[in-house]
């Protein structure tokens, strides 16, 4: 069936099948991705203009949930903390702690660099139960826990840290596994900087602060930029450590927008599990991550940002 | 420059602060790290221990935070044998189907023409960045409506659904690297497509198809969210359920038998990791995401 004389070859694709079987091919793809990505942002949406809850019954009630939202005590707490949880994350760990830990990782030598890059990855790949096992351990209000422990040793009485500072947990429980992003991308970058330009530095007698901040940093601002960017958009959505270590608690003190529909609808604690306005707040965080990652596919073309940096004249 | 650099005593000076920052760099890593290696060492020393002595000097030896590999700590509790089988039928799951259609689908896009092609490639793209999270509250709906609520297939196809995007762009990057000639001289021998993509192509992509599948794995493993969501009967309990269960029930008072089975989950992970660790750190650019 293959016919070589009517092969094309344009744009690096060859022509020697039909529309029909590349359809094939593709089509277990695009069902799941139908099923699992379109279909869903779709019912999102419809979902929340109804009184979906408990009783499963599609009841259409318009901007109801909307406008439930607007008067929601609530909200404004909840708007709070996810700007300090997103930000607060973002800025000390996954962009600040992640190029410290690059720039560190790549100046101290190859094998004790891959070390600390290794036992910084290694909480990505822990299943997120025993991650949050570790720090229920550290943070325990007992003196069973390592921090409390500590304490009980030296003759203070136990702190609950959990309850007592929410906000820093949260932000330094989802920050350790966060910076490993940044950190595997800003020293791939690093290490891609043609070492003449370092050399140079050196020979001109250039300290390694000054190194990093007029030759290092120029060269990898656009993964900086790109990891702010796709960051803020992964906190902004994510809660799976949260909801494992403080549940939101205490009181909504550590809820997250993103939370907050979750536990809506699938935690008891509203009683009715009102899926329809869970679906409404859920469906803001659906416009805001289908319009960024357009946008950022636009920006970044994601592919560029994976090859090695290119080098502009400096 | 001047040439005063150049004094013998300035350059020993010089070399000296090369060691002192070296140091200083050192120090800084290590007690940055202190959470994890503290952390991670507990799971180990912990696992064979009583509860710690002011939280951190471990209690002796002991065996009987182990016990519930024959007894579950709790009799509403399934079997850990059993649970530990679901945890590999969802992790092998979700890797089948990554794997067989996300090689289809990347060669289609790598190799052929066809209407729409750009805009699937481009879709691959944009969703990959997408936050599949948010659509949590309509899975649980479709998968009702589907009659796969409550069962490890539905979060497979989930899971397996939600990485085809990234998965799709990784073997299409492997796809492109292999040269045209090979396939071509297959085609004009006469193979058909497919053969040409099974017997031909396929045999190398392998690295590619080792990554996703080690991905896929990986996640399938770790499973958190769907699963305690969509899943609550015992008999389909994968590991997360077990530990979820433990620190549900034993919050703040269980540590050992916490440490135990957390280690026992674990241990798949820390042979992956130490067997694949160079090649993970070439292929994670840009794969994950999550809060994460």
């Amino acid at each position: 069936m293959a016919q070589p004389e009517r092969r094309q070859r344009r744009g690096g694709a060859l022509r020697v099948s039909s529309t029909w079987q590349a359809f094939l091919f593709l089509s277990p793809g695009l069902l799941l991705t139908l099923a699992f990505f379109v279909i869903p942002a779709v019912v999102t949406a419809v979902m929340g203009f109804t009184s979906l809850d408990y009783r499963f019954k599609w009841d259409f009630i318009g901007l109801g949930n909307y406008y439930r939202m607007a008067h929601d005590f609530l909200i404004p707490k909840i708007l709070v903390n996810t700007l300090v949880y997103t930000f607060g994350t973002l800025g000390i760990f996954n962009v600040t702690f992640g190029l410290i830990l690059a720039l560190l990782t790549t100046s101290i030598g190859e094998r004790a660099g891959l070390f600390f890059r290794a036992l910084w990855l290694l909480p990505r790949f822990t299943p997120p139960v025993v991650y949050a096992a570790i720090w229920l351990w550290i943070l325990s209000p007992t003196k069973n826990g390592l921090l409390n422990g500590i304490r009980a040793a030296m003759g203070l009485p136990s702190v609950a840290w959990i309850s007592q500072y929410p906000w820093g947990v949260i932000i330094v429980t989802n920050g350790i596994i966060g910076a490993s992003m940044g950190m595997l991308i800003f020293s791939s970058a690093i290490k891609a900087i043609p070492r003449d330009y370092l050399w140079a530095a050196r020979v001109d007698g250039a300290s390694w602060f000054q190194e990093v901040r007029h030759i290092i940093l120029p060269l990898i601002r656009w993964p900086l930029m790109f990891i702010t960017a796709y960051q803020t958009l992964s906190l902004l959505t994510s809660y799976e450590y949260i909801l494992l270590i403080t549940k939101g608690g205490p009181y909504h003190a550590s809820e997250v927008w993103s939370l907050y529909a979750y536990n809506l609808a699938f935690s008891s604690y509203s009683g009715t599990y009102p899926f329809g306005y869970a679906a409404a707040l859920a469906t803001v965080l659906v416009v805001i991550g289908g319009v960024a990652s357009v946008v950022y596919w636009r920006i970044f073309r994601f592919r560029q940002m994976m090859a090695p940096p290119k080098i502009e004249t400096a | 420059m001047s040439s005063s650099r150049y004094r013998p005593g300035s350059l020993i000076r010089e070399r000296r602060k090369q060691k002192a920052l070296k140091a200083g760099m050192y120090a800084f890593l290590i007690l940055a790290s202190l959470p994890i290696i503290v952390g991670y060492l507990w799971l180990i020393v912990g696992a064979f221990s009583g509860n710690f002595v002011f939280g951190f000097v471990p209690k002796g030896f002991t065996l009987a935070n182990w016990s519930f590999l024959w007894k579950p700590p709790s009799p509403a509790w399934p079997n850990i044998w059993r649970t530990l089988l679901n945890t590999f039928y969802l992790a092998f799951g979700v890797t089948v189907i990554v794997v067989a259609v996300s090689t289809l689908g990347a060669y289609v896009i790598s190799r052929m023409q066809f209407p729409g092609r750009s805009m699937i490639l481009a879709s691959t793209l944009i969703l990959h960045a997408f936050p599949a999270i948010t659509l949590l509250i309509a899975l649980y709906y479709i998968l009702r409506t589907l009659g796969l609520l409550d069962t490890l297939i539905g979060v497979i196809l989930v899971r397996a659904g939600l990485m085809v995007p990234f998965s799709v762009w990784v073997m299409k990057g492997f796809f492109d690297d292999v040269p045209w000639d090979i396939e071509m001289s297959a085609l004009v021998d006469g193979a058909t497509r497919f053969q040409t993509f099974w017997k031909v192509m396929l045999p190398l992509v392998r690295p590619g198809i080792a990554a996703i599948a080690i991905f896929a794995f990986m996640s399938g493993w770790a499973e958190y969210i769907f699963l305690v969501t969509f899943v609550r009967s015992p008999d389909a309990w994968t590991l997360t359920s077990y530990i979820n269960a433990i620190i549900g029930n034993y919050r703040f008072t269980n540590y050992g038998l916490l440490a135990a089975v957390s280690l026992f989950y674990m241990v798949p992970v820390f042979l992956f990791f130490l067997f694949t660790q160079k090649y993970l750190m070439r292929v994670t650019v840009g794969g994950l995401k999550g809060g994460r």
